[in-house]
């Protein structure tokens, strides 16, 4: 260590514990009017002195001092805090922290600071608010004096521990000693057992903290660096696939919403439904309209406008997809490339009234409160709007299946997609099962919508943008089995977003695109194929 | 000797067909060029130009219905084919500009000295032959099919799977081209193309040879294509296409009947491709979105899938109505189109071709009962 460092460190201590000593006894006024005494170098010992006398008026007169806004009256020598504008300042008394009239500039005269006063006054703040009652604040003084470093700030940092009863915030505050410790001339034993308090916070300040101590000269405390970043950044990628993997559910239940319905038309029906998409922007839009009409009507209610609209989507959506069936695919059973034509058309014609209806482009669709912000858990980011998204994507899900499963309709649906002239033959009526199951994955798009709207733009081009990969979800998983289409998308939405970084968002997913296509070849049936004689 | 087993093994219809197609060919750019402005005669430069775009469509047309229509196989990627082939032209095109684009490199192309290229990508060699790049318009598109082609056919994947697989082929292409990184000019793609063989691309004479050389390719393909139908080959196709799992039983490889047919009908649109991006002066991806190629199955079926007339009839009135309603009623169009793809569906499932059909075989009974 050579001397001249050390004496640079030391000197500013020993003024302080000097100067320090001498204001213990002293009273708060007298702390406050030896900041108007003297040249900056007395000054500065001035502030050093007041931080460290614990008062809770120190903080707001070191704030005003910085801002320029302390002020000695001319008339009786007493230290004001001046604010306002024009030519009467309206006076507070810094000590008492009471108002005290106000006064022209004329009659004050300013208590300057420069530059290295005003790094002197922001290190005492840091100190000051590590006292600070509210347990926040003390927190984030912490973090802030952690990315900070600020050497002067360690001797504050120590007693702050020493008086700390909270043990989170107590912990934090010796992640940012030990960090302090790690850019000082500490012994290399100090700066080793700093090392591990640091490797123990484990995030991204950390790792830097870590890189910055691994440059050091101790061959020792530079090696115990690396190890110790190189932990650090192991567990920080670790995160960031757990981060990767929620992105890719919160995908996949995208995926999901938008593919399941598809999943029903598709898998029982054998039908190709490439108005699927649009089925999905009346959702959408079905949600606009509500928001609007809920904002005039029942503006008090604007919180819940999103749950409102979810039945009258499923309703619109549902209905539009059982006249679609009556009037259009009833006719086309049995050509499913023609339906694939039909409804290509329907969607272009779908698309085109909507744009006619509410113009080409975005509308916009209000999260409620409810949705909006995030949470962390460890070092991963949930946001509550795709949170809840999941959790719709979900219960929709569970919904489906129950109905499949335990409904007499999901009966009926099963059984002609099973036979469907064995079911005729049985009673079934199996137009009206058409038009319904139909209906039923139309309104599941619909509520997909409602969900879409939350988090993409409300435009006429909402549902091509998930019509191809609806059916690459479809495919992918295999026909006619709802697990697939869950497994499927999720798969998708994982796969996507772990290529993501390294490939980008668009080749990302092209390499989806073709690998699809070549697990096609391989499984031409999906995931879960169906088996038996139906099957052709 | 083979010229004319092609033209014998056509039926009279398709002979007559091809005939007007190469007297429209010969006739709309000669009337362009030979007329002075002022005739009745003239035909204005905008017609030519049209007349060359519908051409190629047409091609592109017959290539979905050789696949659609006679086998069974209904591709909704093959406006991939035609912007591979496009895309081949279009870098020809770009070799050509030389010194005269906007920043003078004598190799780069603008987009890349503007994307900070040191140097020319290795696919991008061989591109300023116009002998390499009209090699390239027919094996590039062909390998594709050929690739994709031998994976699905060979693994069975059938109907609406295939279809699907065709669409997600050229959705990634889209993706794929509309990157900037990619050395194909990103989403402004190729254009700003001066000259081709010497020629350059703006003048009348140019465009006339282009019109002229499209409606040549559209009856050769025709041709072409009447040989592959009528022949022994054709008719097992077409049975490939009505039941695939009986031909199978029977000892006939289905794979390689759809593999030749897909794979010849990747070059045609390839072809088409190329002769029409000098007329329109621009390629780029938007000729890869889904909607373009299902356009192009629409084309076949308004027209009449399972002939050969009626894909060419098709796009020409498809296009045609296009371009007046675009311009007269911009609003209109999505709703007629997309009004044309259901009715069309339902009510003239063998299109216009098949409704003439049935006139006339009505008319026909109708004569036998009177008589």
């Amino acid at each position: 260590m050579s001397h001249k460092r050390f004496l640079a460190w030391l000197l500013p201590a020993l003024v302080t514990l000097a100067v320090a000593g001498t204001a213990m006894a002293a009273d708060l006024a007298t702390l406050v009017g030896n900041l108007a005494a003297g040249g900056y170098s007395e000054r500065d010992a001035a502030i050093t002195a007041l931080a460290a006398s614990g008062e809770a008026r120190a903080a707001p007169v070191l704030e005003a001092l910085s801002a320029g806004e302390l002020y000695v009256r001319t008339a009786d020598k007493v230290v004001v805090i001046a604010r306002g504008s024009g030519k009467q300042l309206s006076l507070v008394d810094a000590v008492t922290g009471k108002e005290a009239g106000s006064a022209s500039e004329d009659a004050l005269d300013r208590i300057k600071v420069n530059n290295r006063l005003r790094g002197t006054i922001d290190a005492a703040m840091g100190a000051l608010t590590l006292m600070n009652p509210d347990p926040k604040v003390r927190r984030a003084a912490a973090q802030s004096l952690f990315t900070r470093r600020d050497a002067s700030s360690l001797e504050p940092l120590d007693k702050a521990i020493a008086g700390e009863k909270d043990a989170a915030i107590k912990r934090a505050m010796t992640e940012a000693r030990a960090a302090i410790v790690l850019g000082t001339d500490a012994p290399a034993a100090r700066k080793i057992e700093a090392i591990d308090t640091v490797r123990a916070r484990g995030d991204r300040d950390a790792l830097g903290v870590l890189l910055a101590a691994a440059a050091s000269a101790n061959a020792e405390v530079k090696a115990a660096a690396a190890t110790a970043a190189e932990s650090v950044r192991q567990r920080l990628d670790a995160w960031q696939a757990a981060q990767n993997v929620w992105y890719g559910i919160s995908l996949g239940s995208v995926l999901l919403l938008a593919a399941i319905g598809l999943a029903i038309t598709f898998g029982t029906m054998g039908v190709i439904n490439m108005a699927h998409g649009e089925m999905v922007m009346l959702g959408a839009y079905t949600t606009f309209v509500v928001q609007q009409t809920l904002r005039s009507v029942a503006p008090q209610l604007n919180e819940l406008s999103v749950i409102v609209a979810l039945p009258i989507a499923f309703l619109v959506s549902g209905a539009v997809g059982v006249v679609i069936e009556r009037t259009i695919i009833r006719f086309l059973y049995g050509r499913a490339l023609d339906t694939l034509l039909a409804t290509w058309g329907l969607s272009l014609v779908l698309q085109q009234a909507v744009r006619t209806i509410f113009g080409p482009t975005n509308r916009e669709v209000s999260s409620p409160s409810w949705m909006s912000g995030s949470f962390l858990v460890g070092q991963i980011e949930v946001t509550y709007g795709r949170l809840w998204i999941v959790v719709f994507a979900l219960l929709v899900f569970a919904a489906l299946l129950l109905v499949l499963r335990r409904t007499p309709l999901g009966l009926y649906m099963r059984a002609v997609t099973q036979n469907r002239p064995m079911a005729s033959a049985m009673g079934i009526r199996t137009p009206r099962v058409d038009a319904l199951t139909f209906g039923l994955g139309s309104g599941i798009a619909g509520l997909a919508g409602v969900a879409l709207s939350q988090i993409d733009n409300v435009s006429p081009n909402l549902g091509q943008g998930y019509i191809i990969d609806s059916f690459m979800v479809v495919v992918f998983g295999g026909v006619g089995n709802l697990f697939g289409t869950l497994l499927g998308a999720t798969a998708l939405g994982i796969v996507n977003k772990f290529l993501e970084p390294y490939a980008g968002a668009v080749l990302g997913k092209i390499l989806v695109l073709v690998f699809i296509i070549l697990f096609i070849q391989r499984r031409p049936r999906g995931l879960f194929a169906q088996k038996g004689r139906s099957v052709e | 000797m083979m010229t004319r087993f092609l033209w014998t093994g056509m039926g009279r219809n398709l002979r007559l067909f091809v005939l007007l197609v190469l007297t429209v060919g010969i006739a709309v750019p000669l009337l362009n060029v030979l007329m002075p402005q002022g005739s009745p005669l003239y035909v204005p430069s905008y017609v030519l130009q049209l007349m060359g775009k519908y051409l190629c469509y047409a091609s592109l047309a017959l290539a979905v219905d050789l696949v659609w229509g006679f086998c069974g196989i209904l591709s909704l990627g093959h406006a991939a084919f035609f912007g591979l082939g496009g895309y081949c032209m279009g870098m020809y095109l770009m070799r050509q500009i030389g010194t005269r684009g906007v920043y003078g490199n004598p190799v780069l192309p603008d987009f890349m000295v503007f994307l900070n290229y040191k140097e020319l990508p290795w696919f991008w060699y061989g591109f300023d032959q116009f002998w390499f790049a009209a090699a390239m318009v027919v094996l590039v598109p062909s390998l594709l099919a050929l690739a994709l082609g031998w994976f699905a056919f060979r693994s069975r994947v059938t109907g609406v799977y295939l279809s699907i697989i065709t669409q997600a082929m050229t959705f990634a292409l889209l993706l794929a081209f509309f990157r900037n990184d990619m050395g194909f000019g990103g989403n402004n793609g190729l254009t700003d193309f001066k000259d081709i063989l010497g020629y350059s691309v703006q003048a009348d004479a140019t465009r006339a040879v282009l019109c002229f050389a499209s409606a040549l390719a559209l009856a050769l393909f025709l041709v072409i294509s009447g040989a592959v139908v009528g022949s022994r080959f054709g008719k097992a196709l077409t049975a490939v296409r009505d039941a695939e799992s009986r031909m199978r039983f029977l000892g006939y490889r289905v794979e390689g009947f759809k593999l030749f047919v897909f794979v010849l009908s990747a070059a045609m649109a390839g072809i088409a491709g190329a002769l029409y991006v000098p007329q329109v002066g621009i390629i780029n991806p938007s000729e890869f979105a889904p909607g373009n190629s299902i356009e192009a199955v629409l084309w076949v079926a308004v027209g009449g899938r399972g002939t050969l007339v009626g894909p060419v009839i098709g796009a020409f009135l498809v296009n045609f109505a296009k371009t007046w309603l675009t311009g007269a009623l911009p609003e209109v169009w999505l709703f007629a189109l997309g009004a044309l793809f259901i009715v069309v569906t339902l009510l003239l499932p063998k299109g216009i071709v098949g409704l003439w059909a049935q006139i006339k075989s009505r008319n026909l009974a109708r004569k036998a009962v009177s008589a």
